[in-house]
């Protein structure tokens, strides 16, 4: 017996000479999987580090507080925007947001489609990503209207202006696409929470969860005909957020390629965004699962398979949006056109050279890496990749945004960027805020879907 | 057995899905059309065991897809061609490619309104007092244990027989539900 159950202590170990490492660790039931995870929500002390973190992430949250009401009474003057440079650290956090909300639906939805099992235990958390990420995404271009109040004015709606909202303009499409991106990923997120907020229901001890889980599981019985539609409609939703996931920050891209500015014309960036999204996606996927996994000794369901399969997914990724670079810079010389092989020399040898080539080094060589086996098998080295690519994403984003606008045409209308104190507490709080929602979701939600994990287990099948 | 509650059936509790699917299979065959079967997680086999019809949930979904495709792309023209044309660099009014982005997420956005939606109607949820709770191990329906339950308004059903049917396909317990 001892010999069986060793596999659980040590997962890593057992795997690692196994070719194939499991989804799950070897010795689970239905029982052990519903309790290991819901107990985290229920039963579990909350570890110290919980309120550390929390705390901390919240004092963050309060530096965006501050930053947007001065905002608000400011003026976006604080910000280092200028006349050339219209579009600067807002918008570059808003596009890296956007794209690190990409792995969510493309682990829940595509993954699903394609039958890949080893999505079942990193899908909750990072859908939860996704919104979270979506959320701090909203705030800036919200704020940099300037009147986040009148924000609404983007919509359709019978107004007394006798006004509507111009739909030949990318920036409107962006509005459409973000907020059906949010709204249909918060449902994807809501529906593979039923039938856990019916275990939570079912299994929380004091009177205050079982009303809170109870109304959010609406009365889920876990009927055979519940679940027959309830895997119907799953499963549509999956097969309708698969092109939405790709046309989210296609659109997003449109707010440059449809302009005429040099750098930004250009045909390549569609699927170089998208491609670039899943990889900061799964960056920040690995970057939230692997001390998850540790602090709550998930080692047994976020296994080693999971972690290198999201770092064969970054390899992949980190490929095309090489590519994507590589493009960039034929047609800058193959079109002829002197903007934009000005716009490359720029990004080159310009005033902000620097970040040019620490954007290469952080997205294009060090993901060079994961080729080897070794690199993808240490959790320490993944995760300092995870973080690099991180920052090379929101490196990319500040290279095609700032260094397009501060040079375009005419040399008479160049300036300069420079972030203020402002621009800094705007995307340090925003960090904060993601992390302060992450920390409540792993605290009040089940961050694995249970009912998923019942279904991957050996005892699950039905032999007929 | 207490003869004065109103009786909502009987159920029967299994440790494993393959003994729930096989026993809804046998109660099938015995008859029994007004029952359900509650697992923790889905079994697709229980839905054919049960003898139930594909859902109508991909027509709702469908349905919702064009509303939304044809709704969005007439809110477009609407505005842009009659109630508001602007002349934006000499593109005409009705500049369909234009329009095909925010067609497409109206699209998404009600086809996936339609499917939760529609999935939570035909479920009958939210729905806050069912007779199955009033089991209490029944909680474990959303953890590791198995249930059949053969309705009373079942023509076939009569709470002595049916017991004895249920227990006669090695149940770990039988249980009568108040309703």
């Amino acid at each position: 017996m001892p010999d069986s159950l060793q596999p659980i202590e040590d997962p890593n170990r057992a795997v690692v000479g196994a070719g194939r490492p499991p989804v799950i660790a070897p010795g689970h039931t239905f029982g052990t999987v519903t309790d290991k995870i819901s107990a985290i929500v229920l039963t579990r002390r909350t570890p110290l580090g919980w309120y550390a973190g929390f705390g901390t992430a919240m004092l963050f949250t309060l530096l965006l507080l501050v930053s947007l009401t001065y905002l608000v009474t400011k003026g976006i003057g604080i910000w280092g925007n200028n006349v050339p440079v219209g579009w600067a650290f807002d918008i570059t956090n808003f596009v890296w947001w956007i794209g690190i909300g990409h792995a969510g639906t493309l682990i829940s939805a595509i993954l699903l489609l394609l039958r890949q099992t080893w999505r079942t235990s990193i899908n909750r958390f990072a859908e939860a990503m996704t919104l979270f990420a979506v959320a701090c995404a909203a705030v800036f271009p919200v704020f940099h209207t300037g009147r986040p109040w009148l924000a609404y004015w983007l919509f359709p709606y019978p107004n007394t202006m006798s006004i509507w909202p111009q739909f030949r303009s990318p920036l409107i499409w962006d509005v459409f696409a973000v907020s059906t991106y949010a709204s249909v990923s918060l449902l994807f997120w809501f529906v593979g929470l039923i039938p856990d907020l019916a275990t939570l229901r079912d299994r929380s001890q004091s009177r205050g969860g079982r009303i809170i889980y109870g109304a959010l599981a609406m009365g889920w019985r876990g009927s055979a005909h519940a679940w027959h539609r309830y895997e119907t409609a799953y499963l549509l939703l999956a097969g309708l957020a698969t092109p939405l996931v790709v046309s989210v920050h296609t659109v997003v891209s449109f707010d440059f390629a449809v302009s005429i500015i040099p750098g930004w014309h250009t045909t390549i960036f569609p699927p170089y965004f998208v491609a670039g999204a899943i990889y900061s996606g799964f960056a920040m996927v690995l970057t939230l699962a692997i001390p998850i996994r540790h602090v709550y000794d998930l080692e047994d369901f976020i296994t080693m398979r999971h972690l290198q399969n999201m770092a064969k997914v970054m390899l992949v990724t980190g490929l095309i949006v090489a590519y994507g670079y590589m493009t960039e810079a034929f047609i800058a010389w193959y079109s002829a056109d002197k903007f934009e092989g000005f716009v490359l020399l720029n990004r080159m040898f310009g005033p902000y050279a620097v970040f040019y080539w620490a954007l290469i080094l952080c997205n294009i060589v060090t993901p060079q890496l994961l080729w080897f086996k070794r690199v993808r098998t240490s959790v320490p080295t993944l995760f300092l990749i995870s973080l690099v690519v991180n920052v090379g994403m929101w490196l990319e984003r500040f290279v095609i945004i700032v260094l397009s606008l501060h040079r375009d045409f005419l040399p008479s209308s160049w300036g300069n960027y420079a972030p203020t104190f402002w621009d800094w507490s705007t995307l340090l709080g925003t960090i904060g805020l993601f992390v302060s929602l992450l920390f409540l979701f792993v605290r009040f939600l089940p961050m694995i879907s249970i009912f998923e994990m019942r279904t991957i287990l050996p005892e699950a099948r039905v032999n007929e | 057995m207490k003869a004065a509650s109103p009786l909502y059936g009987v159920m029967a509790e299994f440790d494993d899905p393959a003994s729930l699917v096989a026993a809804t299979e046998r109660a099938y065959r015995e008859g029994y059309r007004c029952m359900d079967a509650y697992s923790p997680f889905p079994i697709e086999a229980l839905h054919a065991a049960l003898g139930s019809r594909p859902t109508r949930l991909p027509l709702i979904v469908l349905i919702g897809g064009i509303t939304g495709c044809i709704g969005g792309y007439l809110l477009q023209y609407w505005t842009s061609v009659v109630a508001y044309p602007l002349n934006i660099g000499g593109k005409p009014f009705h500049s369909w490619p234009a329009f095909i982005p925010v067609t497409f997420e109206c699209t998404i956005l009600v086809a996936a309104l339609s499917a939760v939606l529609g999935m939570l109607a035909l479920n009958g949820l939210p729905q806050p007092y069912h007779s199955v709770f009033n089991v209490p191990r029944f909680a474990l329906a959303s953890r590791n244990r198995f249930f059949l339950c053969i309705e009373a308004r079942d023509p076939r059903f009569d709470i002595d027989a049916t017991r004895q049917f249920l227990e006669t396909l090695n149940p770990r317990e039988v249980t009568a539900v108040a309703d």
